[in-house]
């Protein structure tokens, strides 16, 4: 669905990616994984259209384009909603500034708090709901994009346990129940492991792909699955290797 | 009575009765120092004096910071909306601040007359920095995250300024307009005493020329007791429109 090839970038003469590649599959939740410092928060920058790539190519569904700016949703760990709207206001804002049809928005919004167990809590502003009500209002927001890719740029490593496991399982849902593709820059080996079916190593400066690792087994994934303290145990060697080869 | 009105109160009892006592016991001539007794009964018996120099001195004020504000609120936004604006500006903004600006009193009167234009400006131009700084820097501090879901959600500059960056920044807004309004008093004033036809400034002065100190206090009462008008009345819109912040 989302192809990038021979993606540069350099700051200052400095590469920070150069000839980057990566093709991700329709419905599969993607996770690149790298070191801090790697060039991550560039590349983000770069898809979603804040910075120009230096050259290289951004295909979508097979058509080139300059950026995901408007072909993707975003979603954070913070839920992100604004204090002053509604948790209904909240959820219709990529519609407003979508200029979509908000009569018919706001019945999908609606019909999606039904399912989300948010009904009767729609004129609730943020701050009067609990913490993981807000997240399953941010992810009908998400929804309410209206776009099959949804990109997440930080883990959810500064998560209290509880809202981040709980936060976990609604990005699992948008995967299974939504049918969205799922595209997560980090540096959280264990999330990772949860989370993806292709997981793209990422090596120092100048960002490569090291190795993409195709992930199996039903998800939720469980933590002590022998198979996956392996395959953690795997990833870690090589991403520490890489950051020695670095300094 | 919580034990910090009590504190409060206790020291208003103490100093006005401090006062009013060293000027009987003392007997202090009016002339030099009425006690509070007298400013109050002043303030009271002389309201149909003082009332329209008041109404002008109020409209002065009102008029400086509507155009204050007329003219903060869109130079706040421009300098966020184009930076090299704000680069540009800035170095002549924080010089205009270094001239005591009431040393241009004599000047806005040779040039605008003993009217209310020079009044006016004189507050305005007093109180219009800390408008704008304080704007700016409340659009200035809105999450990357909130700036990339906007964008993400394909929201134009105008479109993001009125649903996310001002009631962003409004908390801010209002700080600096509490400061302007009560400095925008002693612009007034001091318009006032420079040359004018009205006004309590005017009032003042003539009084003090007449050796009328208990008018002069009398007048300094009825001005502390608009500012403190402004103050609340700021306080109660600040309430007024931004109402999620009170849950």
């Amino acid at each position: 669905m989302l192809s990038v090839s021979l993606l540069t970038k350099a700051f200052d003469q400095q590469a920070v990616f150069s000839d980057l590649d990566l093709r991700i599959t329709r419905n599969r939740f993607a996770v690149l994984i790298g070191p801090s410092g790697c060039g991550k928060s560039t590349f983000f920058d770069v898809l979603t259209g804040v910075t120009e790539p230096d050259k290289g190519q951004i295909n979508w569904q097979g058509k080139e384009v300059d950026h995901l700016g408007n072909l993707a949703a975003y979603m954070h760990q913070k839920d992100l909603l604004l204090p002053w709207f509604s948790l209904l206001d909240n959820s219709l804002l990529p519609a407003k500034t979508g200029k979509e049809d908000l009569k018919k928005a706001r019945s999908r919004a609606i019909e999606l708090f039904v399912k989300l167990g948010l009904s009767g809590y729609e004129k609730h502003l943020p701050a009067q709901v609990s913490g993981g009500m807000r997240q399953r209002c941010a992810l009908v927001r998400t929804l309410m994009f209206n776009r099959d890719l949804i990109l997440l740029d930080e883990p959810l490593s500064a998560l209290d346990a509880i809202t981040r496991k709980s936060l976990q399982s609604l990005l699992l849902l948008l995967q299974s129940e939504f049918n969205r593709t799922l595209l997560m820059i980090t540096h959280d080996v264990d999330e990772a492991l949860l989370l993806a079916d292709d997981l793209y190593l990422l090596s120092a400066k100048p960002m490569r792909i090291v190795e993409k690792i195709e992930l199996h087994g039903e998800k939720p994934r469980r933590f002590d699955d022998p198979e996956l303290l392996a395959m953690k145990d795997v990833i870690m060697q090589k991403l520490e290797g890489d950051i020695e080869d670095v300094s | 009575m919580s034990r910090s009105n009590l504190l409060a109160f206790g020291i208003l009892v103490l100093v006005f009765g401090l006062w009013e006592a060293s000027c009987n016991i003392f007997s202090i001539p009016i002339f030099i120092l009425p006690p509070p007794s007298i400013i109050v009964q002043t303030a009271l018996l002389k309201a149909p004096l003082i009332l329209p120099h008041a109404l002008t001195t109020g409209m002065e004020i009102i008029c400086g910071i509507a155009l204050a504000l007329a003219v903060a609120v869109p130079l706040a936004m421009g300098m966020f909306a184009w930076p090299w604006l704000e680069k540009a500006l800035s170095p002549f903004l924080v010089a205009s601040q270094a001239i005591p600006v009431f040393a241009l009193a004599p000047l806005l009167v040779v040039w605008l007359g003993y009217g209310m234009e020079g009044k006016i400006l004189m507050a305005a131009i007093i109180i219009f920095f800390p408008i704008t700084v304080s704007l700016l820097e409340g659009f200035k501090g809105c999450d990357r995250e909130f700036r990339v879901l906007f964008r993400l959600m394909g929201a134009g500059f105008w479109q993001t300024m009125r649903l996310l960056y001002w009631p962003w920044a409004l908390p801010h807004f209002f700080a600096g307009l509490r400061v302007g309004v009560t400095v925008a008093t002693i612009g007034a004033v001091i318009g006032e005493w420079v040359g004018a036809q009205k006004g309590l400034g005017y009032l003042m002065i003539q009084a003090n020329a007449r050796l009328k100190v208990d008018l002069v206090f009398a007048v300094i009462l009825w001005l502390s007791l608009m500012g403190l008008l402004l103050w609340f009345g700021v306080g109660w819109l600040e309430k007024k429109s931004i109402r999620w912040k009170q849950n």
